[in-house]
């Protein structure tokens, strides 16, 4: 089959600084941060005492008590991001379209809470048996088979997972299939809530958690906010979506990958220029013609300078002209989440004209030379633009969309 | 029972596969080939040994005041958190 343009026709989210898309769009705008006292974790049992939480969720308003018991909370946002962008769309699926639509969501950790609450039971006090859905509710496509069984989508599905690049890819495949055929709409996102004690303490025992707040890009930053979330998308051809009248948020141009083949936590400048380019390069985008850059921009040392870098290398003098902004800033690091997240907000900058800021920003770095927001959104023509995520293991994967004239 | 020094070396020299003999105080962590994960992992060591924690963010070490460029400072700086933290 021919390569077919594809469109993005519904946007789902629930986010540390916002419940729907567009609660959450209102605050990235605004640059209003998540960031906050952490309360999912005992704070006197860690050292970080601060997360990017999604606030004011109460399961019980979105599933019934039945349903419930077999839904890790990474699998409850995840189902509440589909809905909505199910419903956004305006689809309906009936069978012949459900046998070809894709489910694809990608997490980093899967059921988290599932497992350290059952993993303390058995270890630390001595349980003899684990509730019977302990295995279905922690495994990593509990909340791809969830989503695929409450909107009834019958075609392929599966999680992916690379870290904090899982959403990332996971939409990236589900662009490629629909572009190609193999699917004739995908509903694809990412998902994630690991903020759990056993999660927490790993975390920092990496020694990159910030101690006050996210501040990517800026001289002062002290490293990641852990985050949660989930973004769902969905995507269908754009000759498709232009003959039921649907709306076109954005079209979704390209996807690159790579792997750094490097070190396990610090990244390398070629894997993510690589992906950056192979991105540019599937969406027949001159790098001239990116206006702006939603960073991976995790706060951290070893990041921000490498993309930084990166972005040089792949945009060369174009580089001083794109604007950059890193959303972490204000819903944290969802990891596998995160590139979702982080898509919605790109594909309303694309829509509306409006980049949103890196928030926290107090001092430039000297080594974080690029015009990365400070602050204050901006209003602007984006014709353009690209989402960056970068995983540890050194996975790369970028996403590139188009601005679509109503 | 080792002193700090001690106990110090054998955790690097342990951790870097390399001859005790070869970490002195006046080693830097570059003489060592210490790396960032490296050193996480000789904190972590040392936290456990002597039961304490090590205040120590990766993105900005001096931001914690717990400056660890040698292995001398590595040794003062276990020593001033056991008495702070015994």
């Amino acid at each position: 089959m021919a390569k077919r343009r594809v469109a993005v026709t519904g946007l789902g989210t629930i986010a540390p600084n916002g419940n729907d898309t567009e609660t959450f769009w209102s605050n990235i705008k605004a640059g209003r941060s998540g960031i906050r006292e952490i309360t999912l974790v005992p704070p006197e049992k860690l050292f970080t005492k601060i997360a990017a939480e999604v606030k004011d969720f109460d399961p019980d308003d979105h599933f019934e008590k039945g349903r419930l018991a077999l839904l890790d909370r990474f699998s409850q946002l995840a189902l509440v991001a589909a809905r909505e962008a199910v419903a956004d769309s305006g689809i309906g699926f009936d069978e012949a379209l459900s046998l070809r639509t894709a489910t694809i969501i990608g997490s980093g950790v899967g059921g988290q809470s599932t497992l350290d609450d059952n993993y303390y039971r058995v270890y630390g006090q001595g349980a003899k048996r684990l509730h019977p859905f302990t295995i279905p509710r922690l495994m990593l496509n509990a909340a791809a088979s969830q989503v695929s069984m409450e909107v009834g989508l019958k075609g392929p599905s599966f999680a992916v997972a690379s870290a904090c690049a899982s959403a990332t890819h996971a939409i990236g495949q589900a662009f490629h299939m629909v572009r190609h055929g193999q699917a004739e709409v995908a509903v694809t996102g990412g998902t994630e809530a690991c903020i759990t004690l056993g999660t927490m303490k790993g975390w920092e025992a990496l020694r990159v958690m910030a101690a006050d707040t996210c501040r990517p890009f800026s001289k002062d930053r002290t490293g990641m906010v852990l985050g949660e979330g989930a973004a769902v998308f969905v995507l269908e051809p754009l000759e498709r979506a232009q003959a039921r009248g649907a709306k076109v948020y954005a079209e979704m141009a390209g996807f690159g990958m790579s792997a750094d083949a490097g070190d396990i936590v610090q990244p390398t400048l070629e894997g993510p220029v690589r992906a950056m380019q192979d991105a540019l390069r599937d969406a027949e985008l001159a790098p001239e013609a990116v206006d702006y850059v939603n960073a991976h921009g995790t706060g951290t040392s070893a990041n921000d300078i490498t993309e930084t870098k990166a972005l040089r290398e792949t945009f060369g003098n174009h580089a001083g002209r794109i604007v950059v902004s890193s959303t972490k800033s204000m819903h944290g690091h969802a990891l596998g989440g995160a590139g979702a997240i982080e898509l919605v907000a790109m594909i309303k900058a694309l829509e509306e004209g409006f980049v949103p800021p890196t928030a926290n920003f107090t001092d430039p770095d000297p080594d974080c030379d690029l015009d990365y927001v400070p602050n204050e959104g901006r209003a602007m023509p984006v014709g353009a633009a690209i989402s960056n995520s970068f995983a540890f293991g050194g996975l790369n994967a970028v996403l590139a969309a188009k601005r679509v004239e109503a | 029972m080792a002193t700090t020094q001690e106990a110090i070396v054998q955790i690097i020299a342990k951790q870097m596969s390399v001859d005790p003999a070869t970490v002195k105080p006046e080693s830097t962590m570059d003489d060592l080939s210490i790396e960032s994960l490296d050193l996480v992992e000789i904190i972590f060591a040392i936290e456990e040994e002597f039961d304490i924690s090590i205040p120590y963010n990766a993105n900005d070490p001096s931001a914690t005041g717990t400056d660890l460029n040698t292995v001398a400072e590595v040794i003062e700086a276990v020593d001033k958190i056991v008495q702070e933290q015994a």
